[in-house]
């Protein structure tokens, strides 16, 4: 299983480094995981993003659709990009820790 | 596993070398002078073979900053097998539209693409799209930036509005009641946030086809088909059509009898079409196309709902605007669209295609929610089919 290292911190990971063990998740992981995705500093308008994801995944188990994401934030898709320039997928439910979301090619 | 020359052994691949037409296998063997990555492509594939089992796990994600689609992650599940392929990740090239290259593009692509990747490619993939095939999460963004450099673009991938595809049209077709091209190229350039930012439940395709004979198949793939069609009637040189006929065309055998609808009739000299009862299935033009050309008031027909057996069971199109003259087009599909998407978005179920949704909510309900009334074309058949709801009391 590779291994994400940063900060003095070790995660293990999937092979495209989305977290292997949501459970140990906190807010320096959110830190430590944006800096693999483009993400200089996390705002206010970051972390209402990854508290939402978070709070979703643990009460379902999933991450929610694009449009509930978008409706429930008040964000923009092209403004979510702006925060998380690797997309909702792989940048926002990565630093949220999440398991890699599922979906068809 | 290897032979002499360090080369994987692949009796059972080398199968499909034999017999006179192409084989992927010959190909990759020859790319793997160039490329490392095809050993060990090739000893996997084998090894599939052998167990009958793939080896590439299912959903990576992967990709390149600002996009959410145009890349498809790949990995080995045993990359300490096969190390050279333990990544082999797939990017989506936006095609020109009706796949017209220069040859310095091509080369280009392929230059790019042997710095990047492995090397292969697949020219076409049934999206439409170029598709480079085989790389590392490192080279993309490099692969990304050259692409960029040379004036090409990622194509759609995941639930987004995937890369529209056109047939050649009347770049080389004077059958196109439309001009194909420029429509995809608009479509596009107007959904370039939808292309690469995917927004929806789940993939949306267009596709463009000149005239009914329907090259790209929209009709069969496309969530919205674009299917050129005129609605005069057909143009008819009746001196070609004798010419035909003395050069041994059956003309009421293989043209009159082969009519769906049976509109033509043939006296031995002279062909007379029965114009409002033709169907547009260009038979006729087909067998005939030095006589017989679509009419000149041309436009297109809109249909809704296509998509192939991936999560529920394959639909074809159906119609929902029977003729949008050629030059209403663009501005009629964008309201449609728009209008199309706001329902899906809303009601659609996560991975639930357009037309999954039309089945389930019912099309009067659809056509409901998109602001459309019901028209006769929308029926199959309407002649068999009266199309008349009876309300209960009116029964009696």
């Amino acid at each position: 299983m590779p291994t994400f290292e940063v900060n003095s911190h070790q995660y293990d990971v999937d092979e495209d480094g989305f977290l292997q063990e949501p459970g140990i998740w906190n807010q320096d992981v959110a830190c430590d995981f944006a800096t693999t995705e483009g993400v200089e500093q996390l705002t206010e308008a970051h972390w209402k993003v990854i508290n939402y994801l978070r709070n979703y995944y643990l009460q379902f188990g999933i991450a929610p659709m694009i449009r509930k994401l978008c409706k429930e934030t008040g964000f923009k898709l092209n403004e979510i990009y702006q925060l998380f320039p690797s997309g909702p997928a792989k940048g926002a439910c990565k630093l949220a820790g999440l398991p890699k979301p599922t979906g068809c090619v | 596993m290897a032979d002499e020359n360090g080369k994987p052994k692949t009796k059972l691949l080398d199968e499909l070398e034999k017999g006179p037409w192409p084989s992927f296998v010959t190909e990759i063997k020859k790319t793997s002078d160039v490329s490392p990555m095809c050993d060990d492509l090739m000893g996997q594939l084998e090894l599939s073979y052998e167990e009958r089992k793939g080896h590439w796990k299912h959903g990576g994600i992967v990709g390149v900053l600002g996009y959410g689609g145009g890349v498809i992650g790949r990995y080995s599940d045993i990359p300490e097998q096969f190390p050279k392929v333990a990544h082999f990740h797939t990017i989506r090239v936006n095609q020109p539209s009706g796949w017209f290259y220069t040859s310095d593009a091509l080369r280009t692509l392929c230059g790019i693409w042997e710095r990047h990747g492995s090397g292969l490619t697949n020219m076409h993939g049934s999206t439409g799209d170029l598709v480079f095939l085989g790389t590392k999460t490192d080279e993309l963004e490099p692969a990304f930036a050259e692409l960029t450099a040379a004036g090409f673009d990622l194509g759609g991938s995941g639930s987004c509005m995937r890369t529209p595809s056109a047939c050649v049209g009347p770049a080389r077709c004077e059958w196109a009641c439309y001009d194909t091209l420029k429509l995809c190229n608009d479509l596009t350039q107007a959904y370039q946030d939808e292309l690469h930012r995917p927004p929806f439940p789940y993939k949306f395709k267009i596709k463009c086809s000149g005239c009914p004979n329907d090259c790209v198949a929209a009709v069969a793939r496309a969530d919205l088909s674009v299917i050129g069609i005129w609605k005069d009637d057909i143009q008819q040189d009746d001196k070609a059509v004798s010419e035909y006929a003395a050069a041994g065309l059956n003309i009421q055998k293989d043209v009159c009898d082969k009519c769906p609808s049976r509109c033509m009739s043939w006296d031995g000299g002279k062909l007379t079409i029965e114009n409002r009862e033709c169907v547009r299935c260009m038979h006729c033009i087909n067998v005939m196309p030095k006589a017989l050309q679509p009419g000149k008031e041309r436009g297109a027909a809109l249909l809704i709902g296509s998509k192939a057996p991936i999560v529920a069971g394959a639909l074809l199109s159906s119609v929902l605007v029977p003729f949008v003259p050629a030059e209403e087009l663009l501005d009629t599909i964008q309201e449609l669209v728009k209008r199309i998407w706001e329902f899906w978005d809303e009601y659609g179920k996560n991975r639930e295609r357009v037309g999954e949704l039309i089945q389930r909510v019912g099309m009067a309900n659809f056509l409901d929610a998109i602001g459309l009334d019901p028209a006769p074309e929308m029926v199959s058949a309407p002649r068999d089919n009266p199309y008349i709801f009876f309300q209960k009391e009116e029964a009696k």
